[in-house]
């Protein structure tokens, strides 16, 4: 019976919450799922100058983090690919201060070799198999801006056309471009920074620049901050010193030139 | 005093389990109004994907029934190694992660897998249609079905059939008189319990099928979606998943019940 009894107390205490005994040294980043290979590369960059920390990162669907955010997850910054979500969460006062740092851009990709001979925006319409993101998510919302500026140049038919030709809806980016690399799509709609990631699988058809579409990166310091300004502070410095400008733009971003850093704090 | 403790400690943590099981379930229903649930009901993604979804849904159980029940009453009989050797590779799906499963699928019946090449002359394209999602359906939900058939031929009195047999009815008859009719309730379960995990299959129907409105987009692809922009439609068309799912279950349970 005694023994029992421990089990039981060790059992509560295993299931009691955690008292937050030191305050953590893990800055927490919530970032889009495209941004996954620059932010780890610069990681290590982010340890040298903040020796003893480290920084823990939540790679989604912008809208997916922004519904995470909204139930509760705690982050110091949030890195959206679009400002729509930025927008929500401020609205439900969730954000201190935000502000675009880095541009991307639209592609056309087909698997390498091109097999259903795609070289421009039109010729999207004669394939039978195109993948591009669901509506709700945006680069999904992107490419229906392209599509649609595509038939006001083009013509309604050929509006009709492509959108007969999508197979699919695929809820990231990421996804869409995984069909494409693995040749069940014909052709698909990603950003250059996805493009340029799975470069030696893919190639790149330019949307024509009067038709594309230019995503805005925002950043937003987030209330729910896990370890504060300071380290916040820090991972902004380290994406935009010269080594971040670097890594984003061997990537396909477009980085926003900052004279100085917003200063944050609350 | 040492068996109420017993009593007490089993029952404290049983109830703890029930709780964590049904609060979930319960929230999806109590936490939204009437009202919004019946919007969600109305959002434009429902209806055609409780469509595809009971549509899918009923094609691959028969695949499922028809082709797993001769494999079951096989497995049921034979005593070799290579029928231990099948029925564990039969039920290999089971532990497979789901999105693994996806890819697994895009590698055997894909344009660039196994069988690509040779379905693409047949020119039949799989990836991406109505087909792809019954085949993933049927991929991670036949396991469920043969385990619990092959259970239930083992359970019968082998004794039986060799009667039936030798009072002249032939094997095909035998089998269907005597040993369906026995097993049915078995086969019942494992064809619902199928049916439950065909219904909720996500992971590989993403990877394999896509997601396209009235085509390949289930139940749970269309949660997933609605989630993207409307949490309140998701919750909606949650509530229809496992009001669906619940009235199998009711379903399965009442007719066990008189079976027994």
């Amino acid at each position: 019976m005694t023994r029992l009894r421990w089990v039981l107390v060790v059992l509560l205490l295993g299931a009691a919450p955690r008292a937050s005994a030191e305050p953590t040294r893990d800055l927490t980043v919530f970032a889009a799922a495209s941004l996954r290979e620059v932010f780890e590369a610069l990681r290590p960059a982010f340890e040298r100058a903040r020796p003893g920390s480290t920084v823990r990162f939540n790679f989604a669907g912008s809208q997916e983090l922004r519904t995470q955010l909204e139930h509760g997850a705690s982050a110091d910054l949030l890195f959206s690919a679009d400002l729509k979500q930025v927008e929500a969460l401020a609205k439900a006062g969730l954000v201190l201060s935000s502000f675009v740092f880095a541009r991307n851009e639209p592609v056309i990709v087909v698997p390498r070799g091109n097999p259903a001979g795609i070289h421009a925006l039109a010729d999207l319409a004669k394939t039978k198999r195109l993948v591009i993101g669901a509506p709700e998510v945006p680069i999904g919302g992107y490419t229906l801006k392209i599509f649609d500026a595509a038939g006001k140049k083009y013509g309604a038919a050929l509006r009709a056309r492509l959108e007969a030709a999508i197979v699919s809806r695929e809820l990231n980016v990421k996804q869409v471009l995984a069909k494409v690399v693995l040749g069940e799509a014909d052709a698909g709609v990603v950003y250059r920074s996805d493009a340029l990631s799975a470069r030696d699988k893919v190639e790149v058809v330019v949307v024509p620049p009067e038709l594309n579409v230019v995503a805005e990166y925002p950043v937003a310091v987030l209330k729910s901050a896990v370890a504060g300004p300071d380290l916040a502070q820090a991972w902004l410095a380290v994406l935009f010193s010269e080594e971040g400008s670097r890594a984003l733009t061997s990537r396909g971003f477009q980085p926003r030139p900052m004279t100085k850093i917003p200063v944050l704090g609350r | 005093m040492k068996r109420r403790w017993f009593a007490l400690a089993t029952g404290v943590l049983a109830a703890a389990l029930v709780a964590l099981l049904a609060l979930p379930t319960l929230a999806l229903f109590v936490t939204a109004s009437p009202a919004a649930i019946l919007a969600g009901f109305h959002h434009p993604i429902a209806a055609p994907a409780l469509l595809l979804s009971l549509g899918t849904t009923l094609v691959s159980l028969a695949v499922v029934v028809t082709l797993g029940t001769p494999l079951a009453w096989w497995l049921a009989q034979a005593r070799g190694r290579a029928a231990r050797a099948v029925e564990t590779l039969v039920a290999l799906p089971v532990v497979i992660p789901p999105a693994v499963a996806g890819i697994a699928l895009l590698l055997a019946f894909g344009r660039r897998g196994l069988l690509g090449p040779l379905l693409e002359r047949l020119g039949w394209a799989i990836s991406f249609t109505t087909t792809a999602v019954v085949l993933a359906q049927v991929f991670v939900s036949a396991p469920f079905y043969v385990q619990g058939a092959t259970a239930a031929f083992r359970a019968l009195d082998g004794n039986l059939f060799v009667v039936a047999r030798s009072l002249g009815a032939s094997p095909a008859r035998a089998f269907f008189r005597v040993a369906m009719p026995l097993a049915r309730p078995g086969l019942v379960a494992g064809a619902a319990m199928a049916w439950a995990r065909a219904l909720g299959e996500f992971g590989a129907t993403l990877m394999f099928a896509g997601n396209l409105q009235g085509r390949t987009q289930t139940l749970p692809l269309a949660i997933y979606t609605a989630l993207e922009s409307d949490l309140h439609a998701a919750q909606a068309l949650s509530v229809l998943l496992v009001a669906v799912a619940f009235a199998l279950l009711l379903v399965l349970r009442a007719r066990q019940g008189g079976a027994r």
